[in-house]
């Protein structure tokens, strides 16, 4: 039953995302992007982080995506910006040898024995275990990423600033 | 059941379908949603392995993943903003002033 729902899930994910590297236009991109974040939350929670489910639908559909339409729509690139698909020889290059890494993979994780996870405990996964751990055990991990989300605000405003200097 | 090898396997496919977003998009807007479609297939990844083991602290690092993410967004919107200001563009096959 959950595996089924797990391969409905994952390929739900993998569609939208090949819709957000196909389609031309970078809203309707953004829109499938939105659908693939909430179905890989979905899947977290199948795999018992119900924490990171709830925050990835808060921070990455929520916020992060609404970024993302918002500069698209900021830009309000017309149809001749968007650019025409254009095929050259370094792609078709690029394109093999990324089937070639694919199938390596896929040889690789198949070779691999097929063992059904272990029972994880009751409390896997809440807030109350990942805030300890977040809290406790990577407490200098935490601190380092709030200067980083700083450092990345004051950036952002500095380059995006019509005139700083 | 769900085995660690579905997870890797959906994980590594979204991953190749980001790389190739990268790769074949010349839209920089494009790519980078598809560079959060790879660092959400390194979650996926991530929270697999921490749910094979029992174990939190793959929890922990999927979290500073999606802070390193946010700020990743932010300043790269911003850039493609000063982009698309100076330029009129955000194709980054016109973006060659550095080439020489």
């Amino acid at each position: 039953m959950s595996a089924v729902l797990f391969w409905i899930f994952g390929v739900a994910a993998l569609v939208l995302g090949m819709l957000v590297v196909v389609l031309p236009n970078p809203v309707h991109g953004a829109v499938a992007l939105v659908g693939n974040l909430i179905c890989l939350a979905a899947l977290y929670a199948m795999l018992q982080a119900h924490f990171l489910a709830m925050v990835q639908v808060f921070l990455y559909a929520g916020a992060i995506l609404v970024l993302f339409v918002f500069v698209i729509m900021l830009l309000n690139l017309k149809r001749e910006e968007l650019g025409r698909p254009r095929v050259t020889a370094s792609k078709i290059a690029g394109m093999a040898l990324l089937g070639a890494l694919g199938w390596i993979f896929v040889r690789a994780l198949l070779a691999l024995p097929r063992v059904t996870m272990p029972e994880a405990g009751v409390a896997f996964g809440t807030v109350e275990e990942v805030g300890r751990l977040l809290l406790g055990r990577h407490l200098l991990g935490f601190e380092v990423s709030s200067v980083l989300l700083l450092a990345a605000v004051v950036g952002a405003v500095a380059v995006a600033k019509r005139r700083l200097w | 059941m769900i085995t660690l090898q579905d997870t890797l396997l959906l994980s590594g496919f979204l991953f190749f379908i980001g790389l190739a977003g990268v790769l074949v998009r010349r839209n920089v807007l494009v790519i980078l949603m598809s560079v959060e479609l790879m660092l959400n297939a390194a979650n996926l990844a991530l929270l697999g392995f921490s749910r094979n083991l029992a174990e939190g602290t793959g929890q922990v690092l999927a979290i500073f993943v999606m802070t390193v993410a946010a700020a990743e967004a932010a300043v790269g919107l911003g850039l493609v903003l000063a982009m698309f200001r100076h330029r009129g563009t955000v194709d980054v096959d016109r973006m060659r002033g550095l080439q020489g």
